[in-house]
């Protein structure tokens, strides 16, 4: 069986705030499309034993990563009346106060797009090999842990 | 058969490699768990579960063909 060419969801770096607003604005001639639903995953400055998370350093198991990404979006079509979906995940190096996640879903309705986004966004931390290594001020880590 | 062992996260850290090949026959995936454990002690102890050819299996699992054995801490994204 041949394999399908599976989207890439992984970004280098942090997520911008122009690169969402881009992804907004492209919809506006999706003119069916009612009402969006975005989640942002943001690094927060936890502090653990007095040290403060300063960046979380990405890495994931890609060819099962995008094929994990590429089923959760699978099951959200076929769960849920959705126009489009995209997810972007950072790679590398995300500094707190900055987004590694990006889930962006539209429908006709608004009922539906607050459903799926939770859906996928749950999926998501759940099923998907991506490896997150917390690093604190004084450069030392340990490794985080989905709950 | 010729396995391709890959390691991730805080694993890569425990072996210090992220990649090896090993000729090895035909196995549990908990034979080859303890073999891995064997060669690299700092896995003993450590959370993670084990794909083949990035499907998720369970220790039982018999290996018998060539593949890509990846061992996979505890998933953190988003």
């Amino acid at each position: 069986m041949e394999k399908k060419k599976l989207k890439n969801v992984f970004v280098e770096g942090a997520i911008s705030s122009e690169f969402i607003g881009n992804s907004i604005a492209k919809h506006q001639t999706k003119t069916s499309i009612g009402a969006h639903n975005i989640f942002l995953g943001q690094v927060r400055a936890d502090e653990i034993e007095g040290k403060i998370i300063t960046a979380i350093d990405y890495t994931a198991y890609e060819e099962m990563a995008n094929q994990k990404f590429h089923e959760i979006r699978e099951a959200t079509f076929e769960k849920f009346d959705l126009t489009c979906m995209h997810i972007y995940h950072s790679l590398g190096k995300v500094n707190a106060g900055e987004i590694c996640l990006f889930v962006f879903v539209s429908s006709p309705r608004r009922r539906v797009v607050f459903e799926a986004l939770e859906y996928v966004v749950e999926a998501i931390k759940a099923d998907v090999p991506v490896f997150g290594k917390e690093v604190f001020e004084d450069q030392t880590h340990q490794w985080k842990q989905n709950t | 058969m010729q396995l391709t062992i890959k390691y991730f996260g805080m694993l890569v850290e425990a072996t210090s490699i992220s990649e090896e090949q090993l000729q090895i026959d035909s196995c549990s995936v908990s034979e080859l768990v303890e073999k891995l454990i064997h060669q690299h002690p700092k896995l003993n102890k450590k959370d993670f579960k084990v794909a083949i050819d990035q499907q998720l299996v369970d220790r039982s699992h018999v290996i018998n063909t060539n593949a890509e054995i990846a061992l996979l801490p505890p998933f953190a994204g988003g």
